[in-house]
């Protein structure tokens, strides 16, 4: 049934747009923003900032945008004067007590009151020679410190933890230009997604303990990837400065995490930054595992896998990309494979307000990748099958030191992995591959979504993708035939061979992802299913 | 100027232990009014009251009692207890005065009515407890009683027609 | 009863006929002074027809917004079975206006019989009053005529007999002016800070506890019992000026008069007369200089302006004010004028509840830059910037406090500019301690 639409013009511009939409959003579809703090999609409206005021034809007074729904022939100006006036003054009463911080500021560059100021303010203040109000800083703990002096008041973090969080823990304390953002003094904002409200709020009012004074938001590259904590899938920016991870914020995707990730996945970006890596491929030449070119380490593969006799176990990363098990199912066709994958489990933790939104308890990102690509025998069947094995192949799985010591059972072992680690160099080949933070890759998530993640930070020496790896090898067995050259050519290989991915193309999928036909739950005994 | 509040350490009273208002007559006085509203929360603004009636000021551990028997949450409360005024967040002397200030009373002279409170009591100044503790002085805004300048409120007992010459024998009878 | 003065002949007495009789703050007091035969008279009438009636006879709000309150009623949906609200504002926080309490303490009867009929008329079974912390005694009065009123059933599941519920409920306030605005109100009913609402959706729609609700000020209610009684036609002809403006007004005097108080006058009433006869003028020697009529949320009316108004809705607009509640604030020679501004913006700075920018924040500001001025270390420029800062204050945000507050000094600048430029340019000498 469609919807019914409304035509309104805005600065000029006619749009269509769905009835009861707010101005502010009707806006957007004519490529313009109204400024604003208090409104966030994600979040109800209170209309308490008085940014987003814009003029109406025939209304006496200017409307806020973000609660004034459209009328079929409505004009609006969002840059008329007098709503300009109503911006320039707005901006002038909130920088009356906003301290000129921004020198110390970690909101700095990213920052909407210096983005508004600069685009619309004024040049100077006429708050001549008065006090500004002064509030301390409060440790809101454990991560978020607020600072009261540099709060505009928004509400947007007591809205969240109350609206979305469902855990009203945050509370605007006192009246008129004494109020300030308050906790209850014998709680911590400890929710598992309040991490989200440094996001949230406009200025450099609530800060990240874990970003203090790290970088500066013009210093920092800003890459489109998938947070690899579990199966959710949420979208997120990876942040660098100089190859160095930073930071990771939630990216807006409505589909799957609206504008908001949880911590457990917002601060698990350290082991992106690990420096004792693989950097060469190692051949081992008898006694010896000696540093090779990746002609050679693949040529070397290959003939294992050419000469591998009887069960073939893969045991496998919940990290490990859709292409990567695109390329290693090519390379074992016709083999008698086990293949399981690692998922390690934890505690879930939903965001209340959000429909189908949380920390999920399989703390991996391509579950069902894995399950899709038919690495879904149980881990622990794949780890007793390794005692006399064929040919064993670790895709960048962390093993414990008893599955570590069970490699040995195996005749020939090939590990591609990222850490560089001791314990497995008993391995007939110790190829280095990139983590997902240094290459381009897709993850399925538990809704069944395809997702692209993309290059963060560079490879360190040698490393390559793992889906290059095992496609270079296949190439080696089956001569002539084409192999994937980019990951885009990868995944759609993929695609080709896979009929639920439905000959979905890179392009398709866009950086907001793309539902295939759903993916039916794992079979109990499966990885993914309790164990 | 900014507002006393709390920097995550625990206030005053917050250690010792706090001997629960909602108990008994108190209580009873509470559940009487839950079928006067469709919500528990519609009911915490009389709860407040019965606090303060009962203790003279609402502790943190109060409000998180209060919070508990209405199913919302310590920080809600308190948000909601900073908000008004009359509610008194700290504990205060045995009598609170509260004179008004707002322009239709200065017109008639509050500022007299307030100086003579402030010395005859020996607060001396604003929100300041007087020594004996009997006191504190709190000047408020238009109490809505314009016509009988200058109102004054003590506890629960609204004087109206203060002037300074009055005001020894108004604060006789609080002992 | 320009109470707590005898009756003026010249005041028209239907609200006040009763202040300062003990006797009829009791029930059996009021029945016997005719009390309790409108409600009677009311529950044998549709509710419709209650509300045609209170409609034809032109009453007002009396709170401060003068809407035509039987033209509010009528916003009331058709019962479909959710339950509906009368929520009576008894906040009375205006500075200038105490005519609300004179009404609770002196004839509770006249209020819980004009709630009781508005909540019959709007199909209402519950009414909340909503009665400021501070009004102790009300409180305590209120309480007992509430006892009284169901101990007689005229309250209860069956009102009279009727087979009508009619429930009030006391809920006392805790210290917030903006507790007056009506959403506000509701917002403080169900257990929240007192912020208001955007509007729509309005009360009528969507108010307490989301229902359909009707917010009415205590005045209004005390006069629809009397409109009952003798007829919306007699009512509409209670009117000395516009005819849109009908009925009697409690006018709150207070300041500078010889008598201050309570005058109930007939719509249209002369404001010269109100001043100078009824409330018996200037203090020797002294003359009239400034007048605040509606509270004190309006522009002040010089001395010409106040002596050629009149006293309705309409009249006090041609002179470029407002009636508002009629909280009349009188000021001679010996006020200072930038002092009074200065004190009212700081009212509002402590009222403000923080929600709109320009509120929370030009509340403050303002009143530190009329701070300065009286400490004599103003500058020029703060008047432009006074007027500037006010017109961005006026017409931006959620509820009016913030154009409440520039009201006061927009007509300050406008029409004593001499008194602001002798701080200015220190021919006179500062009024407070340059700390």
């Amino acid at each position: 049934m469609t919807q019914e639409l409304v035509n309104v013009t805005i600065d000029g511009i006619p749009v269509s747009v769905p009835k009861g939409t707010m101005l502010i959003e009707a806006a957007k579809q004519a490529g313009i923003l109204v400024p604003h703090y208090c409104y966030h999609p994600s979040l109800p409206s209170p209309a308490v900032c008085r940014m987003c005021l814009v003029e109406v034809e025939k209304f006496p007074k200017l409307a806020p945008a973000c609660v004034t729904t459209v009328a079929d022939g409505m004009v609006v100006k969002v840059h008329s004067r007098p709503a300009q006036q109503a911006r320039e003054s707005v901006l002038e009463f909130l920088l009356i007590n906003h301290p000129l911080d921004c020198p110390i500021c970690d909101q700095a560059g990213e920052c909407e009151l210096q983005d508004y100021v600069f685009q619309e303010g004024r040049a100077g203040t006429r708050y001549a020679d008065y006090a500004k109000r002064f509030n301390p800083v409060e440790d809101f703990g454990p991560d978020v410190l607020y600072v009261p002096n540099r709060c505009i008041l928004c509400t947007r973090c007591v809205r969240f933890m109350e609206d979305v969080a469902r855990t009203p823990v945050l509370n605007v304390s006192e009246r008129g230009d004494r109020a300030y953002i308050g906790i209850d003094p014998g709680e911590q904002l400890d929710h598992p997604w309040s991490g989200n409200v440094v996001d949230l709020c406009p200025v450099g009012s609530l800060i990240s303990k874990d970003f203090l004074h790290k970088a500066r938001a013009w210093d920092l590259d800003k890459t489109a990837s998938i947070c690899p904590g579990c199966t959710q899938g949420c979208n997120m920016m990876i942040d660098t400065r100089d190859d160095v991870v930073v930071r990771l914020r939630p990216r807006p995707n409505l589909e799957v995490n609206r504008h908001f990730m949880c911590d457990v996945g917002r601060s698990d970006y350290r082991w992106m930054n690990r420096g004792d890596r693989l950097e060469a491929p190692l051949v081992r030449d008898g006694q010896r595992l000696s540093p090779s070119d990746w002609d050679l380490a693949v040529e070397r593969f290959a003939e294992l896998v050419r000469a591998a006799e009887g069960a073939v176990v893969v045991l496998a990363s919940g990290r490990a990309s859709l292409e990567s098990f695109g390329s290693l199912r090519r390379l074992l066709d016709g083999k008698d494979v086990t293949a399981a994958i690692k998922v390690p489990l934890g505690e879930e933790a939903p965001l209340a307000g959000v429909p189908n939104l949380a920390l999920r308890a399989e703390r991996v990102p391509n579950l069902h990748g894995a399950l899709l690509a038919g690495l879904s025998d149980p881990w622990r069947d794949a780890v007793a099958r390794l005692d006399g094995a064929g040919l064993v192949i670790v895709l960048d799985a962390e093993l414990s030191d008893e599955e570590t010591s069970r490699l040995a059972g195996a005749r020939a072992v090939v590990i591609l992995h990222t850490v560089d680690d001791d314990r497995l160099k008993p391995a007939a080949l110790l190829l280095p591959v990139t983590t997902m933070a240094e290459e381009n890759g897709t993850y399925l998530n538990r809704d069944g979504r395809a997702q692209r993640f993309t290059q963060a930070k560079a490879a360190p020496g040698m490393a390559r993708p793992a889906w290059w790896v095992l496609g270079e090898a296949g190439a080696r067995l089956a001569p002539g035939r084409e192999t994937p050259a980019t990951p885009a050519e990868a995944f759609a290989d993929l695609a080709g061979m896979m009929p639920e991915l439905d000959g979905l193309t890179y392009a398709e999928l866009g950086l907001t992802g793309r539902a295939i036909r759903a993916v039916s739950a794992p079979p109990a005994g499966a990885p993914g299913a309790a164990r | 100027m900014s507002a006393p509040h709390s920097t995550g350490a625990a206030g005053p009273g917050a250690a010792e232990s706090h001997e629960p208002v909602f108990a008994g007559a108190a209580k009873a006085r509470l559940e009487v009014l839950f079928p006067n509203y469709p919500t528990r929360q519609a009911c915490l603004l009389p709860a407040l009251w019965i606090v303060q009636e009962e203790r003279g000021w609402i502790s943190p551990p109060a409000m998180a009692e209060v919070a508990e028997v209405l199913g919302l949450t310590p920080a809600y409360v308190r948000g909601v207890v900073t908000f008004y005024t009359m509610y008194h967040t700290h504990p205060v002397g045995r009598h609170f005065i509260q004179v008004c200030g707002t322009s239709p009373c200065h017109l008639c002279g509050s500022d007299d009515v307030l100086k003579a409170i402030l010395r005859e009591t020996g607060c001396g100044e604003l929100g300041r407890t007087s020594p004996d503790g009997r006191f504190t002085v709190a000047e408020v805004e238009c109490l809505g009683a314009c016509g009988f300048a200058t109102p004054v409120l003590i506890d629960d007992d609204f004087h109206d027609s203060v002037t300074p010459e009055r005001v020894a024998g108004v604060l006789a009878g609080y002992p | 009863m320009g109470y707590p003065h005898p009756p003026h002949p010249r005041e028209s007495l239907l609200l006040s006929r009763y202040f300062g009789d003990a006797d009829a703050q009791t029930y059996a007091g009021w029945v016997k002074r005719g009390g309790y035969a409108a409600l009677r008279k009311a529950l044998g009438l549709t509710p419709e027809a209650v509300v045609e009636e209170v409609k034809a006879s032109g009453l007002r709000g009396r709170g401060g917004a003068g809407f035509p309150t039987g033209l509010k009623w009528s916003f009331m949906p058709k019962p479909k079975g959710l339950p509906h609200y009368l929520v009576c504002n008894a906040d009375e926080s205006e500075p200038g206006t105490f005519k609300d309490r004179e009404i609770m303490r002196w004839t509770p009867h006249a209020l819980i019989e004009g709630c009781a009929i508005g909540a019959y008329a709007i199909n209402a079974e519950r009414c909340y009053i909503y009665i400021r912390g501070e009004f102790t005694e009300p409180w305590r009065i209120m309480t007992a005529a509430v006892e009284e009123a169901y101990a007689n059933g005229a309250l209860g599941a069956d009102a009279f007999g009727s087979g009508k519920r009619i429930d009030m409920v006391l809920h006392r306030g805790a210290g917030a002016y903006i507790c007056g605005e009506e959403t506000a109100l509701m917002n403080s009913i169900e257990g929240k800070r007192g912020n208001p609402r955007i509007k729509p959706p309005f009360p009528a729609q969507s108010g307490l506890f989301g229902m359909p609700t009707t917010i009415n000020n205590v005045e209004t209610l005390a006069a629809v019992p009397h409109i009952l009684n003798q007829g919306a036609a007699w009512y509409k002809d209670l009117c000395l000026g516009n005819p849109k403006s009908t009925g009697t007004k409690l006018f709150s005097v207070c300041g500078h008069v010889m008598k201050p108080g309570n005058f109930e006058i007939t719509m249209g009433f002369p404001m010269k007369d109100l001043i100078y006869d009824l409330a018996g003028g200037m203090r020797p020697g002294r003359t009239l200089k400034a007048v605040i009529p509606g509270g004190s949320s309006v522009p002040i009316m010089n001395r010409e302006e106040a002596e050629t108004a009149l006293c309705d809705y309409e009249g006090i607009i041609e002179k470029g004010s407002m009636l508002g509640s009629a909280g009349f604030i009188v000021m001679d020679d010996s006020a200072d004028i930038v002092y009074e501004v200065y004190r009212l913006a700081k009212f509002y700075a402590h009222e403000s509840c923080a929600q709109c920018t320009q509120c929370r924040e030009g509340t403050a500001w303002t009143t530190k830059i009329l701070e300065r001025i009286l400490k004599g270390q103003g500058k020029v420029e703060d008047l432009d910037l006074l007027l500037d800062l006010s017109d961005q204050m006026t017409g931006k945000t959620i509820c009016v406090l913030s154009d409440s507050c520039a009201a006061p000094i927009v007509s300050g600048i406008q029409k004593f500019r001499g008194e602001f430029d002798a701080y200015l340019n220190h021919s006179r000498k500062p009024a407070m301690a340059a700390v």
